[in-house]
């Protein structure tokens, strides 16, 4: 019986969203007027991000097609380039919030919204949105703890226009948290329906077809091929969006995908190469837009499990012998921000990520590493996962080579990307190893809570301090503004610069490809296409 | 008493036969391997910000906390209900995968075989009955070039050239132009549904993309067809009969079809089923150079992840095929040879 109901879904003509009338043929002009076509390497496997298993290039479809009851404000970057802004938080479907007197709950009135259904959004959706977002388990709840939303009983609905979070701790986490992907508001009403006892959520109903109030709708979706995004009209969460249909287009191949965007068959070409985007960019036929990913870096980690890098002396030897200029050079292509040659060891303000004191200085390194039991050098692995080939593999080479100046034999060590986290930040066993972090919450602190505590996912150094975790503990739901902050901060970026479990090498960019009228592109933290503030002019 | 069964019907039923212990290996075997594949899946999925609970709660989900045996069995289960499980990386239903993207991958390499026939088998007799002349060298050539060229490699520089730099080929986007939409499926086949469909100029957009990445794979798979034709005509053309026959003053092309070719067809028809296996597999580059969405790209994405379910009904179906694909060659053998009918 099941069978044949694969082979019936095999002969619709799409699966899952794509049963709305779609004309054979888009009239030619009106696609050439009205549609963005936007390219990118990687595959969205689900339409609904709480579904487990659901990828990273998934996350654009919440962005796109749900609203969250906040979202971040844009700022102009110096170079003139857009980029969201983390310090400014704006309504999505809601309409105002208000701290109670006392700290403790969050009261939000809700926009006159409505889902694509025409139903409209309620406090009773907003509540069943993020009871599933704190219940499914997997990523989604991971990141809603991140700001202190845990349970059900903190969500409240006081009328069909509003709603309260009460706070378990006070934490400056909370709202921004609201702000980024996971927390979108399904249509309850709609996903109820399609709910069964054994699936109350709806995750089978929801990964294929959304059932949202966002910008846009999904028009079809052909798994492994393209997802078709039409413009919902009546969005009420910010400024009607240009483009009435989108096409993401899944194009594997790198070179093709270059050679599209040169050709101008498409508009947009999405998370480029470095090296692409340095040339492209040289070309002048095609935008390029690029800036450094917020609060994420790329770091050479130490492991304390390995012998040698327990000694301090020894980790900072290393973090001498990087060569961190052909690195930027030749695995960058220079698209980033450069992290070494800071000035002191006591840093002079709170920003983060912010230049490590160290410099390419092989006499230096030497000296030190003479000062240890480990004068005469040893040898070690060093691993990088293979699925970031494209910056790790020049990136290993170039360590390899300065290392071995200083007597440090490194032998590469390539690992298949679905074993990288379970060697890398499960087991947390590889001595010296690439990793790239970033946070999505845009604070020093949160970096350093994954990164630097014992036992969390990304401290995959397995550096343990009880200073640095008391810091962090501290610092993690201050307020930015608390006296005590800026002090503890600078002691734990002071820390991070001493003992340095993680050596930054530099903070990479990403880059967009894009045809010379498009405009309006947003940097974000979560690195999808925001194709909603898109806009575009055809010559 | 038994009824009398017609010979053909004799001989597909014992190959199929004969095909099930092979299927019975090939699903234990893939269901074995897929699990020493290293990485854990559960982890894997469980996605960058997992904890423990979460990666114990999903590797539930998956059904890995149970031993092989009852997953082996559970397996099973879902075999003979046709149920192939759901592909956890691209969230599918396995089954639907295959069901969409075998045809494409066939399609492509269907054309393409064709394609190498129709060039590689003229190619080869011509260069068997002059040897040592151009046309001969010009075999030599092409066959050396088919074989070392790597494919990816021959499909971005038809790109480059016939797409960035002349403009004559279409986007290399997949199989239609981004303003068609795919036809109601029917055979898979784009350019049998369009044509179903009667959407000309969408038969028209689905034949344009499919050029590049059906000579790539042609140039490919003409070498070893190009080669084993000369050979095997040359042998042929050396035996005791083509002399008789040309003693007895037979015409040149009675001799030449008649006779050379009719026997020097069979090594030729055994490698084609060689290559058409391999061209199924080589076809993976190719997909990715021309964003194809068939099942080679489909298989490595899901090798690359653990993804046991889709790597598993990939095997399965492919070894169905291989199955369908000799059984296939073997009916044509006793068309082709009178030796083998009279067997029966």
């Amino acid at each position: 019986m099941k069978r044949r109901d694969f082979l019936k879904a095999g002969t619709a003509t799409a699966i899952g969203a794509g049963m709305l009338p779609f004309l054979k043929v888009l009239p030619a002009s009106a696609a050439v007027a009205d549609t963005l076509v936007v390219v990118t390497g990687t595959t969205i496997n689900s339409l609904d991000l709480h579904r487990t298993g659901t990828n990273r290039p998934s996350y654009q479809v919440s962005v796109n097609c749900y609203d969250r009851l906040l979202t971040f404000g844009t700022k102009t970057m110096p170079d003139g380039t857009l980029s969201y802004d983390y310090s400014k938080l704006e309504g999505e479907l809601a309409e105002s919030w208000e701290i109670a007197p006392d700290g403790n709950s969050v009261t939000f009135k809700l926009k006159d919204a409505t889902f694509w259904d025409g139903s409209p959004v309620t406090a009773e959706d907003v509540k069943w949105s993020l009871d599933r977002a704190v219940t499914v388990g997997g990523f989604p709840t991971v990141q809603m703890k991140a700001g202190s939303l845990e349970k059900p009983e903190q969500f409240e609905v006081i009328d069909a226009k509003t709603f309260k979070i009460n706070f378990l701790r006070q934490s400056k986490l909370t709202l921004p948290d609201l702000a980024v992907p996971v927390p979108f508001i399904i249509n309850s009403k709609l996903a109820k329906k399609n709910a069964t006892e054994k699936d109350p959520w709806a995750m089978e109903y929801l990964h294929r077809t959304p059932a949202g109030s966002g910008a846009y709708k999904v028009e079809r979706w052909d798994s492994g091929q393209q997802l078709v995004y039409s413009r919902n009209d009546a969005w009420k969460g910010g400024p009607l969006p240009a483009a009435k249909r989108i096409i993401v287009r899944e194009i594997p191949s790198q070179s093709t995908r270059r050679a599209l965007i040169e050709r101008g068959d498409v508009h947009l070409s999405h998370d480029i190469p470095a090296k692409d985007a340095k040339e492209l960019a040289a070309m002048k036929s095609v935008k390029v837009v690029g800036a450094p990913i917020e609060n994420c870096l790329h770091v050479l980690c130490t492991n304390f499990n390995f012998e040698p890098f327990k000694d301090k002396k020894v980790r900072q030897a290393v973090a001498y012998a990087v060569p961190y200029a052909e690195i930027f050079q030749n695995a960058a292509y220079e698209r980033g921000a450069q992290m070494w040659g800071g000035k002191s060891f006591e840093p002079s303000d709170i920003s983060w990520p912010q230049p490590f004191p160290y410099t390419t200085d092989y006499d230096k390194a030497k000296e030190l590493l003479s000062q240890t039991a480990f004068k005469d050098g040893f040898e070690v692995p060093l691993s990088f996962d293979l699925g970031t080939a494209e910056w790790g593999e020049p990136t290993a080479l170039l360590i390899q080579e300065g290392l071995a100046k200083i007597g440090i034999k490194a032998s590469i060590d390539k690992i298949p990307g679905a074993n990288w986290r379970t060697v890398a930040l499960v087991e947390k066993k590889l001595p010296l190893h690439l990793d790239n972090f970033g946070g999505w919450l845009n604070t020093p602190d949160y970096y350093f809570f994954w990164a630097y505590v014992k036992g969390n996912l990304f401290n995959s150094s397995n550096y343990d301090d009880a200073e640095m975790m008391q810091l962090v503990n501290e610092t993690l739901h201050m307020p930015m503004d608390n006296p005590d902050y800026a002090p503890k901060i600078k002691r734990m970026i002071a820390k991070a610069f001493e003992e340095v479990p993680r050596i930054p090498l530099y903070q990479p960019n990403l880059d967009v490809a894009m045809r010379p009228g498009v405009e309006g592109y947003e940097a974000w933290f979560h690195r999808m296409p925001d194709v909603r503030t898109l806009t575009f002019k055809t010559a | 008493m038994a009824i009398a069964i017609p010979p053909k019907a004799r001989l597909i039923g014992r190959r199929l036969l004969q095909a099930a212990p092979a299927i019975a290996g090939i699903v234990i075997i893939t269901f074995l391997l897929t699990r020493a594949l290293p990485g854990d899946p559960a982890v894997y999925f469980a996605g960058p910000a997992a904890d423990e609970a979460s990666i114990a709660e999903i590797r539930k989900q998956l059904g890995l906390d149970r031993s092989l045996p009852v997953q082996f069995l559970a397996y099973l289960g879902d075999l003979a209900t046709g149920n192939l499980g759901t592909s956890i990386s691209t969230g599918q239903p396995v089954l639907t995968e295959l069901i969409t993207r075998l045809p494409a991958s066939l399609e492509l390499t269907l054309i393409a075989l064709l394609l190498s026939i129709a060039v590689a088998v003229p190619l080869g007799v011509l260069a068997a009955t002059r040897p040592d002349s151009w046309i001969d060298h010009l075999c030599r050539f092409v066959v050396t070039a088919g074989v070392s060229l790597p494919t990816f490699f021959t499909g971005l520089a038809l790109v480059y050239l016939f797409y960035y730099l002349l403009g004559w080929a279409p986007p290399p986007m997949g199989r239609l132009d981004i303003l068609y939409l795919p036809p109601d499926p029917v055979t898979g086949f784009y350019l049998i549904d369009t044509v179903i469909a009667g959407d000309l100029q969408a038969t028209l957009s689905a034949l344009q993309h499919l050029i590049l990445p059906a000579v790539t794979l042609a140039l490919f798979t003409l070498a070893p067809i190009a080669r084993m034709t000369r050979a095997a005509m040359l042998q042929v053309l050396a035996s005791d009969f083509i002399r008789t026959a040309r003693a007895a003053g037979l015409s040149r092309r009675k001799v030449l079809f008649g006779y050379a070719f009719r026997n020097a067809v069979l090594p030729v028809i055994t490698t084609l089923g060689m290559v058409f296996s391999f061209a199924l597999g080589a076809n993976v580059l190719v997909e990715k150079v021309f964003a194809w969405p068939g099942i080679g790209s489909y298989a490595i994405e899901a090798l690359v992840v653990s993804d046991y379910a889709a790597v598993q009904g990939f095997v399965l179906a492919m070894a169905l095929l291989f199955v369908a694909l000799n059984l296939t060659i073997d009916i044509i053998y006793t068309l082709v040879d009178p030796r083998l009918r009279l067997e029966d």
